[in-house]
């Protein structure tokens, strides 16, 4: 038997581990013995830990992972396109649909591009309900992340319906305020569509009373256990200088130990007054990410709050603001926040009518996938599901 | 009066054969005992599914089924005609009679080993002087069935599940075994009815268990972990995971042979909890000495059935082992630990009756523990970590 | 300790076992369909068409201005404007929709239409257990299926209903007020006028008299 070659460099790429011109730097690859052959698999696109409709070509050298590629496009719907077609506000309920997890996010996200387009301001109070309903989407969306991971890590389900428990209490607030659970389409260009009322903001303040609670509960029951350390740490080391070099957002990247929280990079909103830390993780893994969104969920509670408490009356719609005939003048604009999984942009060019002339989303989990193949080398197979549930990505958004 | 309602199977088998010429008595009765082994083992198992899939459900916050019978104590009906009308495929590719017999011979192992089970006082089908050797030989046979059937379905993933599932049940068969010598040295027999017989008795109200001394303790934990190991159980069912690649020795099965699995492995659960309770738990004799009113066989029942909650417990709450991680777990930590629990059982035996023994025993056994498990996470490099946050 | 956060979490689902025996929160289910959660107020699931008086007909308050139907994302909605025009509530002559269809297989319920809407005359409705097994036609809803009338929207959505009626009272309040105005007016212009003409008609026919002499 021969000595296994060691190839450096990725397949396909032809480039040595050594060349770091594009800032990249490779892993050597062990080249199986030559003997047996790759195990080539397709995981996906029906598979019960994929997330949506996925797929990863992976081929393995007997359960070490040799080359993974993500295939993914099961669930393009032409958004971008539509977008073209149709108004800006028309475009509002598509975004919702996008994370489909995150609706009000994604919501934000858009109005703050044209906001941004148009250079329109936004009344105090509705800052405050965007905000607010922002920190619970968080709050929603980390606890479901961490319950599907641990799902796929075979706990039967139990962590993902204590996070549903929880998930539901705020969505039946999202159904009083914006009359769906999870297809919100609430805020518009100017502020939100619907006041919050004096009911409202009691049920959120029942609701975020009992979060910390909750979040202990989660992690009594996660956070020191043997079993999931053990498959968690170690695993799918990202390192910082790949991340950054990727573009990669969000929990997955402050995992890595890179201090980037668009919240408090871009101070947009009125996130400014608000008192919360952002958490680090030093190695990187699944368990970092693990941490750092549990950590990220207690700082949420921190910022909800400190924002129910202080929430001014007033207005909720910049009375400048128009729903009809809603024609922007010819121009581009960026604008992005810090979804729950990473940073959501919206890049729209106006070309003067009421419809956009080119209407792109940069979606935080698609971008968050392209390191994928790095992190899952040399792991061994059932670490690969594990892996993909820590980089947290919903198939919306990545198909659009 | 006590002694009629605890004996009252044996008189009823009694009572059935009197009608029977001299001869025939003796088979006629381990028939009986046959029928009385083949009926009350399925329908605990019935009673099972319903347990896991209810407790399961209240763990996670909701109902389990409840549609099918009162509080869905009918599903396991509707769960045998659905599983007894489907289609049964067979890859044609496949070798017909092994896979066949696979499930029939995982099936016919496990039930011969309830045929040593002390169930209650005077009652087990066959009283042998060796009875554990018998139970432990049935149960290693098992593992072939596990293999045939993972061999016949010509299927690489298939294989390659049914070869990790072999390897994990080898590993922690060792593990198994010596956790119960421990029993064996202590009580000087491996008949199962004399271990029983001596932990059936009681200073003041407190039973002589051996669960309740330090080496007992100890190899009843070793022995809970191999027996959910044996048993693939959650935290060690990687061998029929659903999230996984590979999706388990039995993948080319359907209809009424899965069926056969499913009641195999949940036997063989079923068994395994039987062993231990009758090695470690005192099998069927009473936990205090004013309880000794009530049948034995409705006490061995109960801590069968405590052990079952315990296993589903553990899956509702535990996420998988890897496969490696699996193994190395039982190479590395439990079999260490059971040897010295062999070790610390020699010494209690040998430093004879009094306080001092419990003390030392209970000591060397938590030292090891605690290092041994400090051993290993700081090898792995695992364990709590701190967070910080950003300026 | 090895094996002490895995006893955590069991004591964590311990805890939870025994409480959803005794505590709603540890139960959080609802046996669907014996039991039902009442639907949130502002809930939306499909519009509807509204109508005020006893004949959906004469009181449908659409007048098929056709901005839903413009505004519509997914345009599901298909309007047909008639030729002639009938009274709305104010009493002006307003056209009507011959045919309002709204395609509820691709209707994504995002209220949009209810937005734009300028007559209220298009709601959301709650109602979800519509399905069927005409996959086309059955999901087709046509104007007579979507009426339903002004005392539905009030027993759906009464904080909203109640406020639009405010609003549509006050219109019409408005509106019959500035009607009383102008008729005041324009009584009073015609008494000014005929004020006029009789006073000039005196001393025309006082100018004769003094010629005549």
């Amino acid at each position: 038997m021969t000595a296994p070659t060691v190839l450096t460099g990725l397949p396909d790429s032809g480039l040595a581990a050594t060349d770091h011109s594009d800032g990249w730097n490779r892993p050597p690859i062990i080249e199986p013995d030559g003997e047996g052959e790759l195990l080539e698999v397709a995981m996906g696109p029906h598979h019960p830990s994929t997330h949506g409709v996925f797929r990863m070509d992976v081929a393995l050298d007997g359960e070490r992972v040799i080359r993974l590629k993500p295939v993914f496009g099961y669930l393009h719907r032409n958004h971008e396109k539509i977008a073209e077609g149709a108004s800006y506000l028309a475009s509002m309920p598509y975004t919702d649909r996008l994370d489909y997890f995150c609706s009000l996010t994604n919501n934000w996200a858009f109005a703050l591009s044209v906001e941004k387009l148009v250079g329109q301001d936004v009344p105090e109070r509705a800052e405050y309900i965007r905000v607010i309903l922002a920190e619970l989407t968080r709050i929603q969306n980390h606890a479901s992340t961490i319950g599907f991971l641990t799902q796929e890590m075979g706990a039967s389900g139990t962590p993902l319906m204590y996070a549903f428990r929880e998930r539901e209490k705020i969505l039946d607030l999202f159904e009083e305020l914006t009359g769906s659970r999870m297809m919100c389409n609430y805020m518009r260009f100017g502020g939100c569509r619907v006041d919050m009322s004096a009911a409202h903001l009691a049920s959120a303040r029942k609701i975020v009373a009992g979060l910390p609670g909750f979040i202990d509960e989660f992690e009594a029951l996660l956070s020191t256990n043997e079993i999931l350390m053990a498959r968690c740490q170690g695993i799918g080391k990202l390192r910082p200088e790949l991340a950054i070099n990727a573009g990669i957002s969000g929990p997955m990247l402050r995992a890595s130990g890179v201090d980037y929280d668009i919240r408090k990079v871009d101070h947009y909103g009125i996130y400014d007054r608000f008192k919360f830390r952002v958490p680090l993780g030093d190695h990187g893994d699944v368990y970092d990410r693990y941490m750092v969104r549990v950590l990220e969920m207690r700082e949420s509670v921190t910022i909800l709050e400190q924002a129910l408490k202080d929430i001014p009356a007033g207005p909720i719609m910049d009375p400048k603001s128009k729903i009809r005939g809603f024609r922007p003048k010819p121009g581009e604009a960026y604008g992005r926040i810090e979804a729950p999984k990473g940073e959501l942009g919206f890049y729209l060019i106006s070309d003067g009518t009421p419809n956009p002339y080119r209407y792109r989303v940069r979606p935080p989990s698609l971008i968050n996938l392209t390191v994928l193949e790095d992190m899952c080398l040399g792991e061994s197979v059932a670490d690969v599901v594990v892996i993909f549930g820590s980089v947290d990505i919903v198939l919306g958004e990545v198909d659009r | 009066m006590i002694d009629k309602a605890d004996q009252i199977f044996v008189l009823l088998q009694h009572w059935l054969i009197s009608f029977l010429p001299l001869a025939l008595q003796q088979p006629a009765a381990v028939l009986i005992g046959v029928i009385g082994i083949i009926s009350v083992f399925p329908a605990i198992f019935a009673l099972t599914t319903v347990f896991e899939r209810k407790g399961l459900g209240r763990i996670q916050n909701r109902l389990g089924p409840n549609r099918v019978g009162p509080f869905g104590f009918m599903q396991p009906i509707a769960d045998a005609i659905k599983s007894l009308t489907k289609e049964d495929v067979v890859p044609s590719t496949a070798n017909g009679p092994v896979h066949f017999l696979a499930p029939v011979g995982l099936v016919v192992a496990v039930f011969m080993g309830f045929a040593v089970l002390p169930v209650g006082r005077n009652m087990v089908l066959v009283d042998m002087d060796a009875g554990l050797l018998f139970f432990f030989a049935m149960g290693a046979s098992t593992e072939v069935s596990v293999f045939m059937a993972g061999w016949s379905s010509r299927n690489k993933y298939s294989l390659l599940g049914a070869m990790r599932a072999v390897a994990q049940m080898i590993s922690y068969e060792v593990v198994l075994l010596l956790s119960s010598v421990a029993v064996v040295m202590i009580t000087g027999s491996l008949s199962l009815t004399k271990i029983v017989e001596a932990q059936n008795q009681y200073t003041g109200i407190f039973p002589h268990w051996y669960i309740f001394t330090p080496w007992g303790l100890a190899g009843f934990v070793m022995y809970a972990i191999a027996a959910t190991a044996e048993t693939n159980r959650s935290p060690f069912d990687l061998p029929e995971g659903e999230s996984e690649l590979v999706a388990g020795y039995h993948t080319e099965y359907s209809g009424f042979k899965f069926a056969l699995f499913f009641l195999g492995e949940y036997l063989a659960m079923l068994s395994i909890s039987g062993l231990g309770t009758t090695l470690f738990l005192g099998g069927w004799s009473a936990p205090f000495s004013f309880l000794t009113f009530m049948p034995s066989w409705f006490w061995f029942f109960s801590k069968l059935m405590l052990s079952i909650f315990v296993f589903i417990w553990m899956r509702g709450t535990l996420p998988r082992l890897r496969q490696d991680q699996l193994m190395n777990f039982a190479w590395k930590f439990v079999l260490p630990f059971t040897l010295l629990d062999l070790f610390v059982t020699a010494l209690w035996r040998f430093m004879g009756e009094g306080l001092l023994r419990w003390f030392v025993c209970s000591a060397i056994l938590l030292a090891a523990y605690i290092i041994m498990g400090r051993i290993a996470m700081v090898r792995k490099q695992f364990g709590p970590r701190s967070y910080r946050y950003a300026e | 300790m090895l094996g002490e956060g895995i006893l955590k979490g069991m004591a964590e689902t311990a805890k939870n076992f025994a409480g959803s025996f005794v505590s709603k929160e540890r139960l959080t289910t609802v046996e669907y369909p014996e039991e039902r959660i009442a639907p949130a107020e502002n809930a939306r699931v499909f519009p509807f068409l509204v109508y005020d008086s006893e004949n959906w007909e004469k009181g449908l308050r659409c007048v098929a201005c056709q901005i839903c139907e413009k505004e519509c994302p997914p345009k599901c909605i298909y309007i047909d404007k008639s030729k002639d025009k009938k009274p709305d509530y104010v009493g002006k002559q307003q056209f009507y929709p011959t045919r309002f269809d709204i395609d509820i297989s691709v209707c994504m319920s995002c209220q949009i239409c209810v937005e734009v809407c300028p007559f209220e005359a298009i709601k959301m409705d709650t109602q979800f257990e519509l399905a069927t097994d005409d996959r086309f036609g059955g999901l087709l809803l046509d104007r007579e299926q979507l009426a339903k009338s002004n005392e539905y929207y009030h027993e759906l959505h009464p904080t909203e209903a109640a406020e639009v009626d405010a609003r549509l009272a006050e219109e019409k309040a408005k509106v019959e007020a500035k009607a009383k105005a102008t008729e005041a007016a324009a009584a009073k212009a015609a008494a000014d006028a005929a004020a006029k003409t009789a006073a000039p008609a005196s001393p025309t026919q006082a100018k004769p008299e003094g010629g005549q002499d």
